[in-house]
Formats: structure tokens, C-alpha cells, sequence
């Protein structure tokens, strides 16, 4: 099947209920989305769908053909995208960081529909859990990020 | 005996002897087994510190250090490298950290080392400072030389040697050949600390670019080339054994399947990608059968009737400390209570799953990469595993998606010697990856605890206090720390600094069967909220506010009532409530303390009910570290343990029923989500005390300071967590 990964169109070659991280994973070689839980609680798989925060360890490789997908490896490729990651930088969120690919792929989304978000929109969006409790800095560092 | 029976006590140069002898010495830490740094050893500095063990000089001017601690998300490495470039007067952004690899001169802590114990930078802080001196010292050798100038005459600035009196300079990397060649002196003087410039300010962390952006790399994302992939399906009580796959063949002809392997108390696929892998093992049809184990799983074991044995459990106590004559005291007070506490078995619940690449190398050697918080001691269970000798195992520690105690040597918690099997059984290297299931199934919990409080309080408050802490710490479990000298089992509890005149605290063996092991805080993470929930029972039992109970408690102890001090006004002062918040809610507040690790640390929390279910919305914690290197990681971490803190106090808890855990994901087994995390003030004390741990010690007074607010709140004493197992619908 094709897949458009980072603005690419790639032929891989599995089955096509082969989770969307796995493809990615071990087919492209993309490891900054990471496997966490497996059942979509979690968030550290997180990958945008046509924009969408999107928990890749339960999409299907075929459900997603002639989407957009992105990667975080291609996150700073929008202003939004930058902004967050430098307010993450700034804001020195991450810890062990195994979930913040997740966590700045999910602020990138908000931001970019919803630049200026209410505390509520924060909440709703910002859901990827965080062993390490960087939660404060996350919430600190989507603000920054927003232009308000 | 299985080979996992033979490895379960892997001698790792921890023998009962070294513990003994390590607890003689312990001015490190309370739980593990943790001997002073080398470098703060006698003699040590006459032969100078392994300087080319440990710093590479690059000749671009940027340094590579290898640390004797992985990092897994407490700032070790960047740590290291503002205390390092403080003394080799280079800026920390110009280093680059990486683990260094098992066996000496790294094993830091007397012939072993881990990570864990919060111990990494007060056990290394010295030897890293005296590696930059030393460092600095041959970098201006060096340039004496090649100048022809005396050493004396020359000084530095940032990566760059001077020559003040003819303005010559150099960068250290014109430099750096020329200096790792040369001996490495000793008794190099170090910088007076009042001149530091990195050491003591909030150096950005050297990793946060990277694990912004997804460039970080873990061990599962680890790859080397030929390798097969690999997944497992563990039995599901552990005692039970593979005794065959019905379906064997057909998993065999699935997509990517190399083989199929019966292993001890585990079944597991190798293909050619880890999806297949995963497919094929959830396919497998697989006959359990009773097989062998070292702790096997009692089948009819439950946690909570676990919990009912320990409270019915009467024995032996081994002392642990006492004062005064704490049964002479209780006889003969007036006003006694009692209480008894609990609380359950926990998962470290790290996101990133444990795995383990293994590859078998011509020369006869063996490369392991893995989730790993003590290299050594993986090392030789390796060279069990794989029937070679220690110095032909490389065990390569990645960077670890967060750890908490998950990646000691636990027998059966660790995935590192399935994937030695395997790459042993199909002759090629193996990454084994344990899915969040199968790491649920085998992690090493922290163990559930109980422990029997008696307390006697006059009109001037507590007059005695006994504790009976009843059950097994991790330390007695893996490193033979005999019952009364465990700290383990009873830090938390003993250890307390409180001026109560009779107290008798001791531990009441009770194996438990589970393969218990360290979690974040390990003893002090359940048994400071016990103490310090009874303490303010006693405050309530003696009509004072607990506040200034413990005020009274510490008079005279000027460093924790400095602290107490100090989270009070934090908070703004010390109001108990209730009283009605801006919302509308209800909310009080409560307080308690903490000496875990080698520091202090106090904590108030702000709670309100609503829907029957508590909220924290603050939390305040002073810390005394005694002395620190990086006020921004220390805060970063204290954060982090309070949130641990409040994960553990309201939601989580791992069951058992029929010797299996009943979660096996985060689906049903809670951690804390962002809504539920408090807004966290953290103020940091720096008494001049000995320098004590930080990632862990922020933990243990969150838990009793939010139990101490439900109450206060409520009038619901809570002495079992979690909270989500109580209703709080009356309040």
C-alpha cells in the first residue's frame, strides 16, 4: 500500500492491519514515535492524521491511505511546530522524554487550530499521559508557544 | 533448578558481608547498599583520578564524558557536565555524555555501581569535580610545554589556556592531544566554590533539543544490524511453565516468523519484524503447565487476603531503633490509640517498555543493549545466561524512558536473558521487546505494606509511639539485608527526627510473595505516609494543631524546623481550614515531613471533594538537599516526585487474585493523568549539610500531607491507599 509520510509517498509492504507505529517504526526507520501501551491510552504514538492528534498503535496501516501523515521528525517543518518546540526547549519540559514526541506533536495540533487556547482547550487537547509529571511545564510551555 | 532458579543470587560483589560492611560505612544512603565514590576514598587521590577513563578532549574544544550513571531522566548527564566543566573551566553546552560501560574504573561505588539510591551525584559529585581539575591541569601542561613556560605561570578561561604575562592563548582543542598524553596529576587544588559559575545556577539541560524533537534514542529504538525481533507471552501466574503451542506449526508459516521457543515460563516468536512477532505470539495456543520458578506465585493468592495476613501477622520484631521505654510509657498512659496502615503493591509504570538487544560476536564475546540501572551486575548474569566469562559480556545501558527502579536485577523482571536465549538459539543478534502486558506481568512491584501504630499523648502531645512495620523490603529480598536491618522495610517509619521521648520501631518479617523490588522512594514511598497520618491522629488524639505539634516536635532541630519554616510560609502560612476557595470549593490543607535519602523534605497540600472524589489543586514542598549543583533539575525533580506522589495517593494500585495481577495495562491500572496534577511550588533549602539525594526525597511527605488535608477535610481518616478505593460522598 502507499502511505504519505512527511510530505512522502511511500510503497511498505505489510499487512494491512499493521499498526500505523509499526510501519513507521520498522519500515521507514522513524523512531521518534514511540511505543508505549499498545491499547491507546497512553499517547507516546502520537502522529498527526490530516492534522489530527492520532494514537498510531491502534490505526491500522490501511485506514490511513491517502491521509497526510506527520511525524515528529518533521514537526519543526511549520512555524507552529517550531514555536513549540522551542517553547519546550525554554520551558525545559521534558524528563526521560520517552512521551514528548507525543506530547509536542499534541501542542503543534492544538496550536495550529486553536492558536490563542482557553485553560479548558489546553485540558481537552493535552491528554498524553507523562510518567516523569512533566505535566506543569507542558501546560507552561503551550502557553508560551500560543499567541496570545 | 531452571537457570533463572541458578542466576536468582548472582553474586554482584553485594554478598550479605558487603552489605553489612556497606551499611557499617552508609553515610550515602538509607536503602541500597551504597559505599562512598572512589574518589572520596582515603589514597585515592594520590594516583589521580582515571582521567582518560572517563574525558575525551576533542579537538574541536568539545569534551565526551562517560558517566558512571544512565540517564533516564533526572538530569545525571548534564549534571555531570556543569560539575566537570566547572573545574575543567569549560561550559557544560560543550559536552557530550554517554554511559560508560561495566566493570572498573567505573563501578564508582566500590566494585559495583547503579543507579538508583538518588546517590549518583553526592556519590560522584567529588570525583567529577576532581576529573575537570585534573583535566584542566594537564590542558596547561600541555601548553607549558609547547610554550616553554611554567605551568604556574599560566591560567584558563572557558576553553581557552592563557598566558597573561605575553597574551598568548590556545584553545583547548589545539590542545587536547598533547594533554591526554600526559600522566594525570594528583592533589590538583579545586575551585573555591565561591567563584563557581556553572555549579549551583540552572544550567539548561544538554538533552532537551533532542527529546523535543524525537532524536533521542532508547533502547527500543536501538537497531544492529542482522537483527531478528522478538516478542513473548510470559505465563501468566509466574510458576507456571510453556508446556507446548498447539498451533506451533502454524505460527511458524505466519508472515516473518523465524521460530517459535519454549522458554522458562515464557513462550516467545522471533520474525522479521516485531509486529509479526507480536502476531504470531498473541496467536500461539499454549498449554501452561506447574513448572519451576524461584518465586512462584502462590495460584491462590490474592492481594487483599495478602493484606488481611499481614495485619493478623504476629512475630518476632526485630528492632529497629528505639527510645525511652516506649511499652512502660503506653501501660501507663491515659490516652492510647492505634491504627493499623497499609498500602498496595505498585508497577513503576515507566512508558517506555523494557527490551534488550543481544548479538553473539565471532571473537566469542557477547554485546548486550538494554534498560539497565546496574550494568555490573547484568554483566554477570549475562555471562551466565550466555556460558561465557564476565569480561566477554558488554552490557550497553540506553538511555531509559524513565526507570523509577524498574531496571535493577530482579530474577524474572528483566528481558535482557530471553534475549540472550534467543539470539543464542537462532544464531543471529535478537531485540526483544516486552509489550506493556507482558512488563505489567513481570515487573517487579513496589510491595504492598502494613504497619501496627501504638501511640500515647498527654496534654503536651505524643509521649510514646510504637510501630510494628510488618512484611519484606526489596533490600532484604535481593541483597540479604537480615529483618531489623532493612532499611527498606522500615524507612519512613524509623528514621523520623520527631523528639517523641519513648518509641520503639521495629520489623516483623513476613515474606511476600511477590518479586518485590525498588520503586521510586522504595520504603520511605508508603511508610512515611503511615507515620506521618498517625502522627497527626496523635495530634488530634492531644487536641493540637499538627502544624505546630511538629513545630513543637523539632524544637531544637534547626535544621527541620528551619524547613517546617520555610514550607509554611511558602504556602503562605500555615491555614489548615477548611475554608471556601475562590471556586466555591471546600478545601484544607495538611502537612508532613520527610528524611528520605540523606535529605529533608516538608510538604503542604491543598485538597477539596467533589463527586465523592478528591482533588489536590496545590502542593508546596520545601527541600533540603544540603547542598546542591543544579536548582533548576532539583526543582524539575521534585516536581516529578510529587507528582509520582499524588499518582500513588489517589489512583494506583496493583491487585492480585489467583497469583496473577488483575491490570495489565495502564487501562486498568491508573497513573496520574494531567488534569489531575496540582499546581507545585518547590523552594530549595540548602543547609550546608552533606550533600544529599534529589530525585527521590520530593516523594514521600506528598502522599500523608494530602491524606492529612482528606481528613482535616472531612473528618475521613484514611489509612489504606489509594484514595479512589474510599468513597468520600458524605463530605
Amino acid at each position: 500500500m502507499q502511505l504519505n509520510i512527511n510530505g512522502t509517498t511511500q510503497d511498505v509492504d505489510v499487512e494491512p492491519d499493521t499498526p500505523l507505529l509499526w510501519v513507521i517504526r520498522e519500515e521507514l526507520g522513524l523512531t521518534g514515535t514511540k511505543f508505549g501501551c499498545g491499547i491507546a491510552q497512553c499517547g507516546a504514538c502520537t502522529v498527526l492524521v490530516d492534522g489530527v492528534p492520532t494514537r498510531s498503535c491502534q490505526t491500522p496501516a490501511d485506514s490511513v491511505t491517502g491521509t497526510e501523515i506527520r511525524t515528529i521528525e518533521t514537526v519543526e517543518e511549520t512555524e507552529t511546530g517550531r514555536r513549540v518546540v522551542e517553547a519546550w526547549v525554554a520551558n525545559q519540559v521534558p524528563q526521560c522524554g520517552y512521551c514528548q514526541s507525543g506530547q509536542v506533536l499534541s501542542a503543534t495540533a492544538l496550536l495550529t487550530d486553536t492558536p490563542n487556547p482557553s485553560d479548558e482547550d489546553i485540558e481537552y487537547a493535552m491528554v498524553n499521559l507523562c510518567r516523569c509529571g512533566t505535566y506543569n511545564k507542558i501546560r507552561a510551555a503551550v502557553r508560551d508557544a500560543s499567541e496570545a | 533448578m531452571t537457570l533463572m532458579q541458578k542466576l536468582s543470587r548472582t553474586p554482584v560483589n553485594v554478598s550479605r558481608r558487603g552489605f553489612l560492611r556497606g551499611a557499617g560505612a552508609l553515610v550515602l544512603s538509607t536503602t541500597l547498599p551504597v559505599r562512598p565514590g572512589r574518589a572520596q576514598q582515603d589514597g585515592e587521590a594520590a594516583s589521580g583520578p582515571a582521567v582518560p577513563a572517563f574525558l575525551e578532549l576533542h579537538d574541536d574544544g568539545t569534551a565526551k564524558l562517560l558517566s558512571p550513571f544512565i540517564e533516564g531522566g533526572q538530569g545525571i548527564y548534564t549534571t555531570f557536565a556543569q560539575t566537570v566543566g566547572e573545574e575543567l573551566d569549560l561550559a557544560p553546552e560543550n559536552f557530550s555524555v554517554e554511559i560508560a560501560p561495566a566493570g572498573p574504573p567505573y563501578d564508582v561505588m566500590g566494585g559495583f555501581r547503579l543507579t538508583g539510591g538518588s546517590a549518583s551525584t553526592r556519590t560522584s559529585y567529588n570525583l567529577m569535580r576532581q576529573l575537570g581539575a585534573s583535566a584542566r591541569a594537564m590542558l596547561i601542561e600541555a601548553a607549558a610545554r609547547d610554550w616553554d613556560v611554567p605551568a604556574s605561570e599560566l591560567t584558563t578561561e572557558p576553553g581557552v589556556v592563557l598566558h597573561p604575562a605575553t597574551g598568548r592563548s590556545a584553545p583547548y582543542g589545539m590542545l587536547a592531544k598533547a594533554a591526554m598524553d600526559l600522566p594525570v596529576p594528583a592533589d590538583v587544588p579545586l575551585r573555591d566554590p565561591a567563584d563557581f559559575r556553572w555549579i549551583r545556577t540552572p544550567v539548561p539541560r544538554i538533552d532537551v533539543r533532542d527529546k523535543s524533537t524525537g532524536q533521542a534514542k532508547y533502547s527500543i529504538d536501538f537497531e544492529v544490524e542482522g537483527m531478528l525481533l522478538a516478542a513473548v507471552r510470559h505465563a501468566p501466574r509466574l510458576g507456571l511453565a510453556p508446556a507446548s503451542v498447539s498451533n506451533q506449526a502454524e505460527i511458524e508459516a505466519m508472515r516473518g516468523v523465524d521460530s517459535v521457543h519454549l522458554l522458562d515460563g515464557a513462550v516467545a516468536v522471533v520474525a522479521e519484524k516485531y509486529w509479526q512477532a507480536v502476531r504470531a505470539v498473541q496467536e500461539a495456543q499454549i498449554e501452561w503447565t506447574e513448572g519451576e520458578a524461584q518465586y512462584p506465585m502462590p495460584a491462590d493468592f490474592s492481594s487483599d487476603a495478602f493484606r488481611e495476613t499481614l495485619a493478623a501477622t504476629q512475630g518476632d520484631l526485630a528492632e529497629v531503633e528505639s527510645t525511652g521505654d516506649a511499652e512502660a510509657a503506653l501501660q501507663s498512659a491515659e490516652t492510647v490509640i492505634e491504627a493499623t496502615y497499609d498500602a498496595p503493591f505498585l508497577v513503576h509504570g515507566q512508558i517506555e517498555p523494557p527490551s534488550a538487544t543481544a548479538r553473539f560476536n565471532e571473537d566469542g564475546t557477547l554485546d548486550v543493549w538494554t534498560t539497565c540501572q546496574a550494568p555490573e551486575m547484568y554483566q554477570g548474569t549475562a555471562a551466565q545466561v550466555a556460558g561465557l566469562e564476565r569480561d566477554q559480556v558488554n552490557i550497553h545501558s540506553q538511555m531509559l524512558g524513565g526507570f523509577f527502579g524498574r531496571h535493577f536485577l530482579y530474577a524474572t523482571a528483566n528481558p535482557f536473558p530471553q534475549a540472550i536465549q534467543l539470539a543464542k538459539a537462532v544464531g543471529r543478534p535478537v531485540k526483544l521487546i516486552w509489550t506493556r502486558e507482558e512488563d505489567f506481568l513481570r515487573d517487579a512491584p513496589r510491595p504492598l505494606g502494613l504497619a501496627r501504630f501504638r501511640g500515647a499523648v498527654g496534654p503536651d502531645g505524643p509521649v510514646a509511639l510504637s510501630a510494628e512495620v510488618v512484611g519484606e523490603g526489596p533490600t532484604g529480598r535481593w541483597y540479604d539485608a537480615p529483618a531489623g536491618q532493612d532499611a527498606s522495610a522500615t524507612e519512613g517509619i524509623s528514621g523520623k527526627s520527631y523528639a517523641i521521648p519513648n518509641t520503639l520501631i521495629g520489623q516483623v518479617f513476613h515474606p511476600n510473595p511477590a518479586v518485590i523490588g525498588y520503586w521510586r522512594a522504595v520504603g520511605h514511598s508508603m511508610h512515611d505516609f503511615m507515620y506521618e497520618g498517625f502522627l497527626d491522629e496523635m495530634a488530634e488524639a492531644a487536641q493540637q494543631d499538627p502544624f505546630e505539634m511538629r513545630r513543637a516536635l523539632l524544637s531544637g532541630n534547626e535544621r527541620l524546623s528551619t524547613l517546617l519554616e520555610a514550607v509554611g510560609t511558602l504556602s503562605g502560612g500555615w491555614q489548615p481550614g477548611p475554608y471556601a476557595a475562590e471556586d466555591g470549593s471546600q478545601r484544607a490543607r495538611g502537612v508532613a515531613m520527610a528524611s528520605p535519602f540523606g535529605s529533608e523534605a516538608a510538604a503542604i497540600s491543598e485538597v477539596s471533594v467533589d463527586g465523592g472524589e478528591v482533588h489536590v489543586h496545590r502542593v508546596w514542598v520545601a527541600i533540603d538537599p544540603g547542598q546542591i549543583v543544579n536548582p533548576a533539575i532539583v526543582e524539575a525533580q521534585v516536581q516529578s516526585a510529587v507528582a509520582l506522589g499524588v499518582s500513588q495517593t489517589l489512583v494506583e494500585e496493583l491487585t492480585y487474585e489467583n497469583g496473577e495481577p488483575t491490570a495489565r495495562n495502564f487501562d486498568r491500572y491508573s497513573i496520574l493523568r494531567p488534569d489531575q496534577m496540582p499546581e507545585v511550588q518547590v523552594e530549595i533549602v540548602e543547609s550546608g549539610a552533606p550533600m544529599g539525594g534529589v530525585g527521590e526525597p520530593g516523594l514521600p511527605a506528598v502522599g500523608p500531607s494530602i491524606v492529612n488535608a482528606v481528613a482535616r477535610l472531612t473528618g475521613q481518616r484514611v489509612r489504606s491507599l489509594p484514595l479512589s478505593r474510599h468513597d468520600f460522598g458524605g463530605a
